[in-house]
């Protein structure tokens, strides 16, 4: 007596399956059309081979597997194909989906077949080609093409064959098992070849099939075969806990048994399995049930895969008024179907018509007390009424903690409790919502990818650019300081010139002229009176309504200012003359001493300035005429006064006047020569201002002449040390002379216009 | 031809909420005779008076919540919570203590909660403690066992109980001396003596079997029911009897001997007071109690703890009601930590895992 485990939980409903045993296995006639779903099995749908009118013999290819996990399709008889279309298929969604539509033509006429002569003599390999061929998959109810169950990379030393039909109702392989015992014993054998002759071969039945059991054992005396009975309970016909009677093993959550080196197969598929080796014939039949009250004959029957419920069922005098609940499979796990036109597929091991009395309407459900019977029936060890409790309140999490993919959906939970809550109903939906969230998930974090990965492109694009420009500039920069530096005499480090230059060319640039200057002085006067406008309005409208005398009095101190930035501008306009100023050399002489100002001498001057400020804020507070504008001015005072403080201290801090200037003896050269430069340029300003049109233009010219004639000589030394920068110099040349020559014209032309 | 939509299972056992809360009433009987029996009818009249309390309280609030009142009246809970706070109240309480007890329990403790199903505590408890502690006096009035009456003191009548319970019913003609304490109490009182000193005291103590008179079969009887209820496979034996090895182990523990300190000995502890309705009835009550077995076993053994712990050490000679609303408490932790093993798992997970 081999060992045996027990399974926790489970139930024992009433099993009901005398009803459908009074017959042997028997065959029907045939039926006027067979729908031939193309998904049948687990995994990818079958493609179909045949076109809309080919005629087809029985057992031919009509669809080949449509990828690795996925099986072929055959005609269960001789006909046509009449459509391939989309049409009933049974699934609880009570969804189409594409079907191959056969009309018989009554022959019943086979292709030309055969098995192989010797099964051993075949490699495993070659036997797994002719199963996947012969388009096996699970009879059990998953549909999982057998030739990829058949050949896992991992060892295999135990092959469990599955005989334990644990639900009610369900007759199928009961009567399979005593009828062709011999059949599924040498079905055995071919699978324990495939697995390369695994160390313990089972067949595990349950012991409510006392008959099936003694006709298998007839059958395996003298092979390797075991064949064990063990209790009878509900769900011990599951993959998972039929491992656990027989080996005591658990399969590791989320693996497979093939992990564990057990294989199990149903005994429905080793029979197939038997056909296709030694007789060459695919799948294109089953042993189905029918059974329910709802029906008048129960019984057992080889039914064409393909053929109509329908048909089935009238030839079982079904009685549609009787009928309450049409199921295919059993009363535990199977799924109801929504009407009769469905057909048959492969994993159609019963089709149970239940009446009014068999299958009274599901009373509603009440409150969950937590009496916890359903986790005492519950084979896996779960807590139903927590998943339940979690499953309500969308706590996915929780439900993830719990187990929630361990449960098989036996529906023991359900069975037994007492509330009649349908628990199985919300742990699918669950699985589902769960299942939902993952897929979201892994969009949202590829979608989060690609968008960094963009982010990341985009920032190195602009990086690239920037780095571009910036060697761009950099080149710009060097040229110009060649061209440059050249056309000046070099007199010293450049830093001094430089800022000078720089010096000067912003104060040209922020001069404007002197029409400009003046416009821009009208417009300030006309925005002063705006301003004024404005006050004054807001100053009679406060009057108006009357408002408190603070603000009031705020209201006429603004006017006040608006008046008095008014008087101001009209000053300035007033005082403006078109003269050109001597701006650009005092600016420039500003810049140049705050620059390069010895730091005692800038203190010094700012000290001065500061004091003349503060003598002309504190006047104007004396004279000013308004609270609020004395109190901005008192502001400014201690501002000033403060600055004054500082910069007395700085002095202070420096140290007595003698001390040696901490400029470095080299800058002196330069700040003479620097100083000699500016000097240059004041004396030059001061010479043009005094200048009258004419002699300004003879000045210009004179100027230029200078200027074209050092530039050909620095052409003449490029072209003799044919240096890169000849065409620059070149251009600026000829840049000089047009000048020249445009300057010549203009004082040709003021020179005749004095004339007149 | 359309055939209803159903999911599987489509198939159910026999077993219904309102059986297995009619088997718990049934279970019942027995301490509710023994209680009869030896205190007279104030036991039944509490039992009575709260049910109807209770089932019009309960259809009032369904009523009210706009749901089907037969359909929720049909589970039974109501009765249960009745029954058992009925047992567990003195005899001859007056009808206002059983009715606010029993308002508390059904529409405080049970419907402000949710109804069945939902509640957190104990119905029956919360109701019973609120009166305890409200009406002390009141709470601690109980009756001498019938056959340790003095000569010519009889217990109340079943009309003069009634005019007892329900003073506007007349005054009764009661004869003297019939109210007593019971064996804890009285265990309590004699703070400074040896154990056999009290038992040789004590009539209650020393004409009894095994613990005290009356009260042990008041005790018996709730034992018998609960392992009836077991044979039913109405719950399961980890929490009734993790609660009684506790209290037993604790009680073993200090016993000292039977000194002037003992707590009293093993049998003291659980053939007295509430411990056997306690046991199987509600520390039982799976609404409030721990989901998995492991969970049941930690759950039971803190009421025995408790329970041992509040009667010597606390202000209250029964603890009974204390201890399990204290572990109703730890039950969504205890729950947390005692998920089973499950198929396919080495160890036993955390209910606060987070996915990795």
């Amino acid at each position: 007596m081999r060992k045996i485990w027990d399974i926790p939980g489970g139930i024992h409903p009433p099993e009901n399956k005398t009803q459908s045993l009074g017959q042997g296995i028997a065959t029907l006639p045939l039926p006027d059309i067979l729908i031939l779903p193309l998904g049948q099995h687990a995994g990818a749908p079958a493609k179909p081979l045949v076109a809309v009118g080919d005629r087809v013999l029985k057992g031919q290819l009509l669809a080949e597997p449509g990828g690795f996990i996925s099986a072929a399709l055959h005609a269960p008889t001789s006909g046509t194909v009449s459509a391939i279309e989309d049409r009933a298929i049974p699934h609880p969604s009570g969804m189409s989906a594409r079907c191959i539509v056969l009309l018989p033509d009554g022959n019943d006429e086979w292709c030309p077949h055969h098995g192989v002569a010797d099964y051993r003599a075949a490699s495993p390999v070659a036997l797994l080609g002719l199963i996947r061929d012969a388009g096996i998959a699970g009879l059990g109810g998953a549909g999982f093409p057998s030739a990829v169950k058949l050949g896992p990379k991992q060892p295999i030393d135990t092959l469990i064959i599955n005989g334990t039909e644990c639900e009610p109702y369900i007759t199928a392989d009961d009567i399979l098992m005593r009828e062709r015992a011999a059949d599924i014993v040498e079905g055995v054998a071919i699978l324990a070849h495939i697995l390369g002759n695994p160390a313990t071969l089972l067949i595990g039945v349950e012991d409510n099939k006392p008959q099936a059991f003694e006709a298998l054992e007839a059958a395996a005396r003298g092979t390797a075969i075991e064949v064990v009975e063990f209790p009878t309970k509900y769900p011990s016909g599951g993959e998972k806990q039929l491992i656990q009677i027989l080996t005591g093993k658990e399969v590791p959550s989320g693996k497979l048994p093939a992990d564990l080196g057990i294989v199990c197969q149903n005994v429905g598929t080793t029979y197939a399995v038997q056909r296709a080796i030694v007789h060459g014939e695919p799948l294109i039949s089953r042993v189905t049930t029918v059974t329910g009250r709802a029906c008048g004959r129960n019984g057992n029957y080889e039914v064409p895969i393909g053929t109509p419920i329908r048909h089935l069922l009238a030839h079982n005098a079904f009685d549609a008024a009787r009928c309450a609940r049409l199921i295919m499979g059993g009363p535990m796990m199977g799924f109801a179907l929504p009407d009769i036109d469905v057909p048959v597929v492969k994993t159609t091991n019963c089709i149970l018509a239940g009446s009014h009395d068999e299958f009274p309407p599901a009373p509603p459900a009440q409150a969950c007390i937590r009496c916890g019977l359903c986790a005492e029936a519950c084979p896996a060890s779960l807590l139903p009424q927590q998943l339940y409790w979690y499953a309500q309140s969308h706590n996915l999490e929780r439900l993830e903690a719990h187990n929630l993919f361990d449960c098989i959906e036996c529906g023991a939970c359900a069975y037994v409790c007492p509330s009649n809550i349908p628990l199985v109903q919300y742990y699918r939906a669950a699985k589902g919502e769960i299942r939902q969230q993952d897929a979201e998930k892994k969009k949202a974090d590829h979608a989060r990818q690609r968008f960094e990965f963009h982010k990341a492109r985009l920032e190195r694009a602009e990086a690239e650019k920037a780095a571009k420009r910036e060697a761009r500039r950099l080149a710009a920069e060097e040229a110009q300081a060649k061209v440059a530096g050249d056309a000046i005499p070099a007199s010293g480090p450049g830093s001094a010139d430089d800022l000078i230059q720089a010096a000067m060319a912003r104060a040209a640039a922020r001069q404007s002229s002197p029409e400009q200057q003046q416009a821009k002085l009208e417009r300030g006067l006309e925005a002063a009176r705006n301003r004024l406008q404005v006050a004054e309005a807001k100053l009679a409208e406060g009057e108006g309504e009357g408002l408190d005398t603070e603000p009031l009095d705020r209201l006429r101190a603004r006017v006040e200012e608006a008046r008095v930035k008014l008087a101001e501008a009209e000053r300035k306009l007033a005082e403006f003359t078109p003269a050109t100023s001597p701006a650009p050399s005092a600016t420039a002489a500003r810049v140049v001493d705050k620059l390069q100002g010895a730091p005692r001498d800038q203190l010094e001057r700012s000290i001065t300035t500061l004091r003349e400020r503060i003598a002309t804020t504190e006047a104007k507070i004396a004279e000013a005429s308004d609270e609020t504008i004395a109190a901005a001015l008192r502001n400014g005072l201690d501002k000033q006064r403060a600055k004054l403080r500082d910069a007395e201290r700085q002095l202070a801090d420096l140290g007595p006047a003698d001390a040696s200037p901490e400029q470095p003896a080299a800058d002196a050269p330069t700040l003479d020569a620097a100083a000699q430069a500016i000097a240059r340029a004041q004396a030059k300003a001061e010479a043009m201002a005094a200048m009258n049109p004419l002699e300004k233009l003879d000045a210009a010219l004179e100027g230029l002449d200078q200027r074209i004639a050092k530039a050909r000589d620095k052409v003449a030394a490029a072209e003799a040390e044919q240096s890169e920068h000849l065409d620059t110099l070149r251009a600026a040349l000829d840049k000089l002379e047009a000048k020249r020559a445009d300057t010549a014209r203009q004082r040709a032309e003021l020179a005749g216009q004095g004339a007149h | 031809m359309v055939f209803a939509r159903s999911s599987s299972p489509h198939g159910h056992a026999p077993l219904d909420t309102g059986a297995v809360m009619r088997c718990v009433l049934l279970a019942t009987l027995p301490g509710l005779v023994a209680l009869t029996w030896n205190f007279g009818w104030g036991s039944l009249i509490n039992v009575v008076l709260a049910s109807l309390v209770a089932l019009g309280l309960e259809a009032a609030i369904v009523a009210a919540r706009g749901r089907p009142v037969l359909f929720y009246l049909r589970d039974y809970s109501a009765l249960v919570t009745a029954v058992l706070l009925g047992l567990a109240l003195p005899p001859l309480a007056p009808w206002w203590l059983v009715v606010i007890a029993t308002l508390f329990a059904i529409a405080i403790a049970k419907h402000l909660y949710g109804g069945l199903g939902y509640n957190p505590f104990n119905p029956a408890m919360v109701g019973y403690v609120v009166v305890l502690i409200s009406f002390p006096v009141q709470m601690t009035t109980w009756i001498t066992p019938r056959d340790l009456l003095a000569e010519g003191v009889s217990l109340p009548g079943l009309w003069q109980s009634l005019q007892i319970v329900f003073p506007a019913l007349g005054t009764p003609e009661l004869s003297d001396g019939f109210t007593g304490a019971t064996p804890l109490d009285a265990f309590k009182q004699y703070s400074g003596l040896l154990v056999e000193q009290i038992y040789q005291r004590e009539p209650l103590f020393n004409q009894a079997e095994i613990a005290s008179y009356g009260w042990e079969w008041v005790n018996l009887g709730f034992l018998a029911g609960g392992v009836w209820l077991l044979y039913k496979r109405i719950f399961t034996w980890h929490a009734p009897l993790a609660m009684l090895a506790a209290l037993t182990l604790m009680a073993a523990l200090f016993h000292d001997g039977g000194s002037s300190t003992s707590g009293g000995s093993p049998l003291l502890h659980l053939f007295s007071g509430a411990t056997m309705l306690g046991a199987f009835f509600i520390v039982t009550d799976p609404v409030t109690s721990a989901a998995s077995t492991t969970g049941r076993l930690i759950y039971g053994a803190g009421v025995g703890i408790l329970v041992y712990c509040i009667r010597v050490w606390g202000n209250y000679p029964d603890a009974v009601a204390f201890a399990v609303l204290l572990m109703n408490f730890a039950a969504p932790l205890i729950d947390n930590y005692s998920l089973p093993r499950s198929y396919g798992h080495s160890r036993r997970r955390k209910a606060t895992e987070k996915k990795p």
